[in-house]
C-alpha cells in the first residue's frame, strides 16, 4: 500500500517531482564539479606553476651562510662550487619522484667581440645517469622544462642528445641584436681558460635579464671557466604540498618537532621537507625554497579551494531553498489528502515518512543525474582552465550523496512542520 | 450505558462560542441527525465527537471513558478504531482507485486486505467499480466509496458530515438506504445535515443554534 501511494503520488505530481529532481540535479552537478576540481586542483595548479620555473635552489653551504649573514646579492658572492656528482643525489631522496626537473648552473663572465657577457653552463634536455650502492638512477632533465616560457625566435632548442660535442650555445634576443648574430652563426667566446668557438642553435626571448646571456652545455662552461666537474647552483622544480602550521614550525627548526610531527613532516611533500632531504643527501649544500613560487602555490591553492568550497556551499543553499519551496507547495496542494490520512488514523510519523520517501527518491534520481552533469562540468573546467581531464573521485560521489540527502532533509523541514501542524478538522470540515 | 456522552462541552474561538455548554447522550445503535443553520456549531460538534478537535471546556465520554483526557497518540488510536467518517466532499485520494481508497483506511488501522475492501465495496454496491479512479466515478458512487472506507474497520460509530450535500436526489436516496441498512445492522450513526429530508429519516433529531441545543426529540416519522 505504501508503495502504491508513492507511485500514485509520482504519477499525480510528476511535474512538481521533476522540478524537485531538476533543482537537486543542479545543486548536485555544481557540488560534484566543484568538489572534484577542488580535490584535483592541487596537482593541476602545481603543474601550472611548474611552468614558472624552479621552486628550490641549491647552493654551496658557504655561499648560503654568506648570503644569510651579510644579505649579499648574487653578483657579490664569491665563487663557491659544488661537485657535479652531487647532482645525482637529487634522485635518491625520499621525495625524488616529486622532483620533476632540475638543472645545474655554472655562470662565468666571458668576452665576445669586445663585449663582456655572462655565460651560463647548464643542462638543456640532458640524459642523466647516476649509480649509487648498486642502483642506477636515470632522468632526462634540464632547462627545457624549467624555462618553458622562453620563446624561440630563431633556430631551435639546443638538443644535447642530437648534437655531437658541446660547442653550441643559445643566446638571448637582446644579445643577438647587440652582436648582430643569428641561429647557425658562430661566436668566439673568451673565458678565463681560453677561447672557444660556439655555434648558435637558437635565439630566445625570455623577457628578463637572461636575454643578455649565453647558455651553453655545462661541460663547455666548465672548460671555459676552468671549473671542471663543478657547478655553482642547481635549480630544482618539485611538486609540493601547501605549507601549513606544521611546515611553518618545521621551517623554523626541525629539531623542535616531536617524533610524530617529524615523521609526518618528513613524509609530506612540503617544500621545507624536500629541502631538508636534499641537504641530508648533499651535506655541502644548502637548499632553499624560492619563496615567491612556493608561497604562490600555497596561496593560489588555498584561495582556489576556498572559492570552490564557497560555490559548492552557495549551490547547496540554493538547492535547499528551491527544495523547501517546492516541497512546501506540494504539501499545501495535498493538504486535503494528508488531512484525510490523519482522519483515517495515520500518525504524523507515517505521513512524514510517506512524504519524505517521495522527496528522497526524487532527490536520489536528481542527484544521480546531477552527478553525471557535474562530471561533464568538471571536464569542461579541466579542459578550459587546465587543458587536462579532471580525475573523478569516488569520495566525491559519496560526499555528494550525503550532502544531497542532508540538503533534501533540511529543505523538507518547513513541509514536515506543516504536516505536523495540519489539522484535519480545519481542512476536511471547516473550522466551525 | 451510553455510547457517547457530551457534558457541558464548550468550544471557544477567542470571544466566539462555537459550542456553549452542550450536553448530549447517544445510545448504542442510535441514528441521530444534528441539524441547524450555518454557523450553528454542527461541524464543531462533529470535530469534537470525532476527536479531531478538543473542547475548550467540558467532557466527552465514549463507552464511559473521558476521551478529552486522552493524549494525542491515544486519541489517534481511539479515533482510528472506533469511528468511521463520511465527508460532504468525499475526500477520496484521486490517484488511488476505489478499492485502494478503501484500503488506505485499513493500512493506517492494521493491515490492508483487498478481499475485505472488495467486500466493503460490494456492501455499498460498487464491487464492479473497484478499479475505477475517483474521477471515473459519479458523485453518488464516490460517496459510497467514502462510506465503504468508513465501514472497513468496523467502527462503533459512523459520523457523516453533510453526506448528501453534493448529491442529486437519486444518489441521496441510495446513501440514505445505506444508512438505514447500517442502522438495521446495529451501527450507531450521527449525521450532520441541514437537509430536512435527511433529518426526517433519522431516529432522533438534535437542533443546534448559536452553539446551543434548542431541541432534541425522537422522530415521529422514523421507520425501522
Amino acid at each position: 500500500m505504501f508503495f502504491r501511494m508513492i507511485i500514485g503520488a509520482f504519477r499525480r505530481q510528476w511535474k512538481k517531482m521533476l522540478m524537485i529532481a531538476l533543482t537537486v540535479a543542479l545543486g548536485a552537478s555544481i557540488a560534484t564539479a566543484m568538489l572534484n576540481v577542488m580535490l584535483d586542483v592541487g596537482d593541476k595548479i602545481n603543474e601550472e606553476l611548474k611552468a614558472y620555473g624552479s621552486n628550490i635552489t641549491v647552493v654551496p653551504n658557504s655561499q648560503a651562510v654568506m648570503s644569510d649573514l651579510y644579505d649579499v646579492e648574487e653578483d657579490e658572492k664569491k665563487d663557491e662550487y659544488l661537485a657535479e656528482e652531487t647532482l645525482g643525489e637529487f634522485l635518491t631522496i625520499f621525495w625524488a619522484n616529486n622532483i620533476t626537473d632540475f638543472a645545474p648552473v655554472l655562470d662565468t663572465v666571458v668576452t665576445v667581440d669586445g663585449n663582456e657577457v655572462q655565460l651560463i653552463g647548464t643542462w638543456f634536455d640532458h640524459h642523466f645517469e647516476f649509480k649509487k650502492k648498486g642502483t642506477v638512477y636515470q632522468r632526462d632533465t634540464g632547462i627545457i622544462n624549467l624555462r618553458s616560457w622562453w620563446d624561440i625566435t630563431d633556430g631551435e632548442w639546443l638538443d644535447e642528445a642530437k648534437l655531437s660535442g658541446d660547442d653550441y650555445a643559445m643566446i638571448g634576443k637582446k644579445l643577438s641584436e647587440t652582436l648582430g648574430v643569428k641561429a647557425g652563426d658562430k661566436i668566439k667566446v673568451k673565458g678565463a681558460k681560453g677561447t672557444e668557438e660556439l655555434e648558435i642553435t637558437g635565439i630566445f626571448e625570455s623577457g628578463d635579464d637572461e636575454e643578455n646571456c649565453i647558455f651553453t652545455p655545462l661541460s663547455a662552461a666548465q672548460r671555459i671557466s676552468g671549473a671542471e666537474g663543478k657547478y655553482k647552483k642547481a635549480e630544482v622544480s618539485a611538486i609540493t604540498s601547501p605549507d601549513d602550521e606544521l611546515a611553518v614550525k618545521a621551517a623554523r627548526n626541525p629539531d623542535l618537532l616531536s617524533g610524530d610531527e617529524y615523521d609526518l613532516w618528513y613524509c609530506t611533500a612540503y617544500v621545507s621537507s624536500i629541502c631538508f632531504q636534499i641537504q641530508e643527501a648533499i651535506p655541502d649544500a644548502s637548499a632553499r625554497a624560492v619563496r615567491q613560487i612556493a608561497d604562490s602555490e600555497g596561496k593560489i591553492l588555498e584561495k582556489t579551494e576556498l572559492l570552490m568550497a564557497l560555490i559548492t556551499l552557495m549551490s547547496l543553499i540554493g538547492a535547499t531553498l528551491g527544495i523547501s519551496n517546492l516541497v512546501t507547495s506540494s504539501v499545501m496542494e495535498r493538504s486535503a489528502e494528508l488531512a484525510l490520512m490523519k482522519a483515517v488514523g495515520a500518525k504524523n510519523g507515517q505521513i512524514t515518512l510517506l512524504v519524505l520517501t517521495e522527496i528522497i527518491l526524487t532527490a536520489v534520481v536528481g542527484a544521480a543525474a546531477g552527478y553525471f552533469m557535474g562530471y561533464g562540468f568538471a571536464q569542461v573546467i579541466g579542459q578550459s582552465v587546465f587543458s587536462s581531464a579532471i580525475e573523478m573521485s569516488g569520495m566525491v560521489a559519496f560526499l555528494v550523496t550525503v550532502l544531497i540527502i542532508a540538503v533534501t532533509l533540511v529543505g523538507s523541514i518547513p513541509a514536515v512542520r506543516m504536516i505536523l501542524r495540519l489539522r484535519p478538522s480545519e481542512v476536511l470540515h471547516g473550522g466551525h | 450505558m451510553k455510547l457517547l456522552e457530551l457534558k457541558n462541552v464548550t468550544k471557544r474561538y477567542g470571544s466566539l462560542y462555537a459550542l456553549d455548554k452542550v450536553s448530549l447522550g447517544i445510545e448504542k445503535g442510535e441514528w441521530i441527525a444534528i441539524m441547524g443553520p450555518s454557523g450553528s456549531g454542527k461541524s464543531t460538534m462533529m470535530n469534537i465527537i470525532s476527536c479531531m478537535d478538543k473542547p475548550t471546556e467540558g467532557q466527552v465520554f465514549f463507552d464511559g471513558k473521558d476521551i478529552t483526557k486522552y493524549s494525542r497518540r491515544k486519541l489517534t488510536e481511539f479515533h482510528r478504531d472506533k469511528i468511521g467518517l463520511v465527508f460532504q466532499q468525499f475526500h477520496l485520494i484521486n490517484y488511488l482507485n476505489a478499492v485502494e481508497n478503501v484500503m488506505v483506511a485499513q493500512y493506517y488501522h492494521s493491515m490492508p486486505d483487498e478481499k475485505e475492501a472488495l467486500e466493503a465495496l460490494e456492501r455499498v454496491g460498487l464491487k464492479d467499480r473497484a478499479k475505477h479512479l475517483p474521477s471515473q466515478l459519479s458523485g453518488g458512487e464516490q460517496q459510497r466509496v467514502c462510506i465503504a472506507r468508513a465501514l472497513i474497520n468496523s467502527p462503533e460509530l459512523i459520523l457523516a458530515d453533510e453526506p448528501t450535500g453534493n448529491l442529486d436526489e437519486a444518489n441521496e436516496n441510495i446513501v440514505l438506504d445505506l444508512f438505514r441498512q447500517l442502522h438495521k445492522d446495529g451501527t450507531s450513526l450521527i449525521v450532520v445535515t441541514h437537509d430536512p429530508e435527511v433529518g426526517e429519516v433519522a431516529e432522533r433529531v438534535v437542533r443546534l443554534e448559536h452553539g446551543k441545543i434548542i431541541s432534541d426529540k425522537k422522530n415521529s416519522g422514523f421507520a425501522e
